[in-house]
């Protein structure tokens, strides 16, 4: 391992932020693969709590039943790395206002599950924080047909993305699947932060 | 006189919306991001941006799940 490479990597992700909206599939998983990164804060919004159906592909556990999701994956990151920060919001994010939680994050990852919700995420992101970087996905449903998956660029907005999949209410979700793309977008909100690895 | 939609060479036609556009390239997916030549375009806008010759426009469609 390059020693000198590995500590100036360390360094620049512990002064980094990623804010996630939706700590379901796509959420719980790529908060989880960013805290181990070594990701320094991470900001947290989702207004769910934990359901035991939840748990055939999102990071919680029996015992977490009926807990906030925001504040279980705080738990759960905690016992990743105590270091990390954690900001939890416990809220539906509304129209107008969904881009304050993120405002002071380096990196913004949407990973909510209605589509109507996605875009209109998206949207508020691009027109009132157009600087910040927001990595997105659409089409995770299914199985198999991971080499569909692509990431499609347009300015700041990083789209995860597989332009044949249905829709959850057509389809079914299952763990591999929206673990590889939670992780793709994680993996993309690394190489934003640390630039292009050589 | 054309405009590429999502590097799709397409006619240009004078005076048309993205929202005729979107019609006429057969997108039917209601959730739509809309960029021209690199800006989005907020949906409320759709039905009253015209779109200019030579212009560049992506349209990614937002699937649910997640």
């Amino acid at each position: 391992m390059n020693k000198n490479k590995f500590d100036k990597l360390k360094m620049k992700l512990r002064n980094a932020s990623v804010g996630i909206a939706g700590i379901g599939g796509l959420g719980s998983n790529a908060s989880i693969a960013l805290a181990r990164a070594g990701i320094g804060r991470l900001v947290l919004v989702d207004f769910d709590k934990v359901d035991k159906k939840n748990l055939d592909r999102q990071y919680y556990f029996l015992d977490q039943i009926g807990q906030s999701k925001v504040n279980a994956m705080k738990e759960n990151i905690k016992r990743i790395d105590p270091e990390i920060k954690v900001k939890t919001y416990n809220i539906k994010l509304k129209r107008g206002s969904m881009y304050y939680p993120f405002k002071d994050t380096d990196v913004v990852i949407e990973a909510l599950d209605n589509a109507s919700t996605k875009t209109e995420f998206i949207e508020e992101i691009l027109l009132n924080l157009p600087e910040k970087p927001i990595v997105a996905a659409s089409g995770v449903t299914g199985y198999g047909h991971s080499d569909r998956i692509v990431t499609k660029r347009l300015g700041n907005l990083y789209m995860c993305y597989d332009k044949y999949a249905l829709s959850s209410e057509e389809d079914i979700l299952m763990a591999p699947r929206v673990c590889l793309i939670a992780n793709w977008e994680a993996n993309l909100a690394l190489e934003i932060i640390l630039g292009e690895d050589m | 006189m054309s405009i590429e939609v999502n590097s799709r060479k397409v006619d240009w036609v004078e005076n048309e919306t993205i929202k005729q556009l979107l019609k006429r390239v057969k997108y039917t997916f209601p959730l739509v991001v809309v960029k021209i030549n690199k800006e989005v375009i907020p949906r409320k806008d759709f039905s009253h941006v015209i779109v200019p010759d030579n212009s560049i426009i992506d349209v990614i469609h937002m699937i649910s799940g997640g």
